[in-house]
C-alpha cells in the first residue's frame, strides 16, 4: 500500500512519511510505535500481570478461609508471605494492571482512531513509555524472588515500617517494589503527555471540542490528573528509597523526619488516582451504552462537566483515607466535606448514564452487559463510600473490611469490568473478528455473579470487625466466630469460582483472534470515527488520504429523525 | 428488615451508640437512593428493551421535561449530603476533637507486636510509683471516662477497639491524647488495626471492662507485688 502525500498535512500523525509499508517482525510486535501494537503490549501485559495477581488473591484468600491448610500450588501461607501476598496483589491490580489496560492500552488504540488521527503526535515517546513500563513490571516480578521475598509493607507502604529493613524484614524487596513503582509513573507521565497532545493537536477537521467522544475527553482528564498528582509521590518514592538505601531520616521521627509527610504525599496522589483509572473506565461504558440503547447520550455536557468537576474535586479529599492516622482532628471535618460533596458530580453521571436507557431500542450484547453492569457494581461502590467518607462513621470502619468490600466495589467494576466491556466491544476493530456471544454471555453471568459473592460477605465481616491485613482472624476472640468464618468461606469459594470462569474468557479471547467470525469494518453500527477504517489495520497508519475522515457531527447520534438508518456517523456529510 | 448495625460488635462505650446512628443515618439514606436508582435502572432496562419495529427516541439531554427527572433528585441528594455532614462531623467533634474531663489516665504503648499499658493504680495518677503495668490486658472501671495517651515505639500501628468504637493510629515519636468511657461490664478485644509487619495478624489485646468493686480488688491485688 503506498500513496503520496497525506491530504490533510495538518493531521499530527506519525513524525515519519512512510506510513502503511509492511511492518517486520520486530517492527510490529516488539519495537513499535504504531498506536495500535503498542496498545495491544499494554493490554497483554497488564493480562499477564492480572493472572499473578489473581493468583496471589486465591492464595492468601485460602489462607483466610482455611487457616494453616496447605494451598494448592501454593502451599502453606506464611505471616510474611501473607503481607507480601496482600501487598503485591493490591499494587499489581492498581500500577500494573488497571492503569496500563484502562489508560495506556485504551487510550492509545482509542485516541488517535476516535479523533481520526493517523497516529499519537509523539510515537517514539510512545515505545519508550511502554518500554519503561514492562522495565517497571520486569523489576516488580523480580522483587517476589530476592532474598527476604517481595516487599509486605502494604500497596501504600507506609514508613516506618517500610523504610527500614529491621522493620520491615524485606531488604532488597521494599527497595525494588518501589523502584519499579517509580519506573511505572514515569512510563505514564510520558503516555499521559502524548495523549493530551494528540488530543488537543491532532484532530480530524470539523472535529470540536464537544464532537470528541466522552472516552477520550476522560482519558485525557484522567492523564491531566495524573500528571498533577504524580509528582509528589514521585519526589516521595526518591525520599523513601534514600529512607531505605542511603540512611537519610525524611520519614524517620527517631531523627526528626515525620512519617505522616508520606502519608499526604501517598494519598495526594492515591486519591486522583481513583479517578485515573475510575474516568477511562467510566467513559468506555459512555461508549457502549449508546451503541447498544440505540440512544443519543443523555446531557453529553452534563455528563463531560461532571468528570472535570469530578476530577477538580478529587484533589481536595485525599486526607480522608487519614482521618484516624494522627493528622489535626479538625482537619478532618474539611475533608469530610469535600469527600461527601464528589457524591455530587458522581451521582449526576450515574443518573445522566441511567437516563439515557430512557426511550432506548437496548440490545443485551456482551459489551452492554458489561457496561450495565459496571453501572450496577459501581453504584454500591459509591453508596459505601458515603460511609467512610463521613468521619464519625469512618472511625469504626477506617481499616476494616468494608473499606476492602466498598473499594473493590469501584475497583473492581473499573479495572475488570469496564476492561472486559472496552475489550468486548472494541475487539472487531482490535483483531478485525467477533468474540464468541454465547462463551461471552456465560462469562459475563458467571463472573459478575461471584463477584458480588465474594465482596458482598465482606461488608459485612468488615461491620463485625475484620481488620485488614490479618492472615488468621481466629487470633482475635470476636472474629474468630463459626458465623464470620463462614462468610470467609463464602467469599474464598466464589472467589475460586471467579477465577475458573476467567478461563473461558481467555479461551475465547485467543481463539477468536484467530478462529472468530470475521467482522466487517463497523459491526455494531456505530457512529465513532474508529468504525470508519478497516478491521485490523494491517500496518502503521489508521486511514488512506482519500478516506481520512472530517466531522460533521457530534458522536451519539443514534435514531436521529428524518434517516432510514437508526445510527448517523460522525463522518458523513 | 435487614439492618446494617445488628452485624456491628455489640457496642461497650458512651458514644458507640452515636457512632452506630450516623451509620444508620447514613445507612437509610444512601439505601433509599440506591433502591431507587436500581428500580430507575432495571425498570427503564426492561419498558425499552429492543423490540421488533420498534424506534428510539432521539432526545439530546437539554430538554426541561426531561431532564426535570434527574436534576430534582439530584437536588435532593444535596440535602441528603448536608444532613450526613452535619451529622459526621458533630459526632467527629465529640469524639475527636473534644477532651471532656477524665477521671482516670492510662498509658498504651504500641510496638511490633504487642500492647503494653500503664494503668494509674491506687493514687489514680500515671508516673507514681504505684502504677501498674500490664501487657496485652488493659484494665478499665465502667463508667468512668478515661483518657488515653497513646505512643509507639516502632513503627505505626493502630490502637482499635470495635466495641468502644475508637481507632486512633500510633506514631512513634508522639503522644496523642483520647477518651473513652466505657459503659458495659464485659472483655473485648483490642486490635492492632494498622499493618505493621509480620505479626501484626497476632496483635491482639483485651480490654476488662469492670464494676467498681471488682476494679478495686484488682488494684489491689496488682499493687501487691
Amino acid at each position: 500500500m503506498s500513496h503520496p502525500e497525506h491530504a490533510h498535512a495538518d493531521h499530527g500523525h506519525a513524525a515519519h512519511g512512510d506510513h502503511h509499508h509492511e511492518m517486520s517482525f520486530s517492527e510490529k510486535y516488539l519495537f513499535p510505535t504504531d498506536h495500535k501494537y503498542i496498545a495491544k503490549q499494554y493490554m497483554l501485559t497488564g493480562m499477564i500481570m492480572a493472572v499473578a495477581a489473581g493468583f496471589f488473591a486465591y492464595a492468601f484468600r485460602m489462607q483466610l478461609a482455611f487457616p494453616g491448610m496447605s494451598v494448592p500450588f501454593f502451599g502453606v501461607v506464611s505471616p510474611t508471605e501473607y503481607n507480601s501476598l496482600v501487598t503485591q496483589h493490591g499494587s499489581i491490580m492498581v500500577f500494573w494492571v488497571a492503569m496500563p489496560v484502562l489508560i495506556a492500552a485504551f487510550g492509545n488504540f482509542l485516541i488517535p482512531l476516535m479523533i481520526g488521527a493517523d497516529d499519537m503526535v509523539f510515537p517514539r515517546l510512545n515505545r519508550l513509555s511502554y518500554q519503561l513500563f514492562l522495565l517497571s513490571a520486569i523489576l516488580v516480578v523480580v522483587g517476589w524472588f530476592v532474598p527476604g521475598g517481595g516487599f509486605g509493607g502494604a500497596w501504600t507502604s507506609y514508613p516506618p515500617l517500610s523504610a527500614k529493613a529491621e522493620y520491615s524484614l524485606t531488604p532488597a524487596g521494599s527497595s525494588i517494589w518501589l523502584a519499579a513503582v517509580a519506573v511505572e509513573f514515569a512510563a505514564f507521565l510520558l503516555g499521559g503527555i502524548n495523549f493530551v497532545v494528540t488530543a488537543m493537536n491532532a484532530r480530524a477537521p470539523g472535529m470540536k471540542w464537544h464532537d470528541v467522544p466522552i472516552v477520550v475527553w476522560f482519558i485525557c482528564i484522567a492523564s491531566i490528573l495524573f500528571m498533577a498528582s504524580v509528582g509528589p509521590l514521585i519526589a516521595g518514592a526518591i525520599m523513601l528509597l534514600f529512607d531505605q538505601q542511603l540512611g537519610t531520616h525524611f520519614f524517620d521521627p527517631v531523627a526528626g523526619g515525620d512519617p505522616i509527610l508520606w502519608q499526604h504525599l501517598f494519598w495526594f496522589f492515591g486519591h486522583p488516582e481513583v479517578y485515573v483509572v475510575l474516568l477511562p473506565a467510566i467513559g468506555i461504558c459512555a461508549e457502549i451504552i449508546p451503541v447498544f440503547a440505540r440512544k443519543k447520550l443523555f446531557g453529553y455536557r452534563a455528563i463531560l462537566y461532571t468528570g472535570i468537576a469530578t476530577g477538580v474535586l478529587s484533589f481536595f479529599v485525599w486526607a480522608h483515607h487519614q482521618f484516624v492516622a494522627g493528622i489535626d482532628p479538625r482537619m478532618a471535618n474539611v475533608f469530610t466535606i469535600t469527600t461527601v460533596l464528589i457524591s455530587i458530580p458522581i451521582a449526576e453521571m450515574v443518573f445522566l448514564y441511567i437516563a439515557t436507557l430512557y426511550g432506548g431500542s437496548i440490545k443485551f450484547s456482551v459489551p452492554m452487559l458489561w457496561a450495565l453492569s459496571f453501572i450496577f457494581c459501581f453504584l454500591i461502590g459509591g453508596v459505601t463510600g458515603i460511609f467512610l467518607g463521613a468521619s464519625g462513621a469512618d472511625i469504626y470502619l477506617h481499616d476494616t473490611y468494608f473499606v476492602v468490600a466498598h473499594f473493590h466495589y469501584t475497583f473492581y467494576p473499573i479495572a475488570i469490568i469496564g476492561t472486559f466491556a472496552g475489550v468486548t466491544h472494541w475487539f472487531p476493530k482490535l483483531f478485525g473478528r467477533y468474540m464468541d456471544e454465547k462463551l461471552g454471555q456465560i462469562h459475563f453471568w458467571g463472573t459478575v455473579l461471584s463477584f458480588n459473592l465474594i465482596f458482598i460477605p465482606l461488608f459485612f465481616t468488615g461491620l463485625a470487625g475484620d481488620h485488614r491485613r490479618i492472615y488468621n482472624y481466629n487470633n482475635f476472640a470476636e472474629l474468630g466466630t463459626p458465623d464470620l468464618q463462614w462468610l470467609r468461606i463464602l467469599a474464598t469459594v466464589a472467589l475460586v469460582i471467579m477465577l475458573i470462569f476467567q478461563v473461558l474468557f481467555v479461551y475465547n479471547f485467543i481463539n477468536s483472534i484467530f478462529k472468530g467470525k470475521l467482522a466487517p469494518t463497523n459491526p455494531w453500527k456505530a457512529t465513532t470515527l474508529e468504525w470508519t477504517t478497516p478491521s485490523a489495520q494491517p500496518g502503521h497508519g489508521n486511514w488512506t488520504p482519500e478516506t481520512m475522515p472530517s466531522v460533521y457531527r457530534g458522536p451519539y447520534e443514534y435514531s436521529a429523525p428524518g434517516r432510514d438508518d437508526d445510527f448517523h456517523p460522525q463522518n458523513v456529510p | 428488615m435487614l439492618h446494617l448495625t445488628q452485624w456491628l460488635v455489640v457496642p461497650a462505650s458512651t458514644f458507640a451508640d452515636d457512632i452506630d446512628f450516623v451509620f444508620g443515618l447514613i445507612f437509610w439514606m444512601v439505601g433509599f437512593w440506591y433502591v431507587l436508582s436500581n428500580v430507575a435502572f432495571f425498570y427503564l432496562l426492561f419498558k425499552y428493551r429492543a423490540q421488533p419495529g420498534k424506534k428510539a427516541l432521539y432526545v439530546t439531554g437539554t430538554e426541561h421535561d426531561l431532564l426535570k427527572w434527574v436534576e430534582w433528585p439530584h437536588y435532593a441528594i444535596i440535602v441528603c449530603d448536608i444532613v450526613i455532614i452535619a451529622a459526621a462531623v458533630k459526632v467527629w467533634y465529640e469524639v475527636k476533637q473534644d477532651l471532656p474531663p477524665a477521671d482516670a489516665e492510662v498509658t498504651v504503648v504500641a510496638q511490633q507486636w504487642a500492647w503494653s499499658f500503664v494503668h494509674p493504680g491506687a493514687d489514680n495518677k500515671i508516673g507514681t510509683s504505684d502504677d501498674i503495668k500490664t501487657v496485652d490486658e488493659l484494665h478499665l472501671e465502667v463508667d468512668k471516662l478515661v483518657h488515653w495517651r497513646l505512643q509507639a515505639r516502632d513503627v505505626l500501628h493502630s490502637f482499635s477497639v470495635p466495641a468502644f468504637r475508637i481507632k486512633q493510629d500510633a506514631i512513634p515519636g508522639r503522644d496523642i491524647m483520647g477518651w473513652f468511657e466505657p459503659n458495659r461490664v464485659g472483655t473485648y478485644d483490642i486490635q492492632c488495626a494498622e499493618i505493621c509487619g509480620i505479626g501484626h495478624g497476632i496483635m491482639g489485646a483485651r480490654v476488662i471492662v469492670h464494676t467498681p468493686e471488682e476494679y478495686a480488688a484488682w488494684v489491689a491485688s496488682s499493687s501487691q507485688h
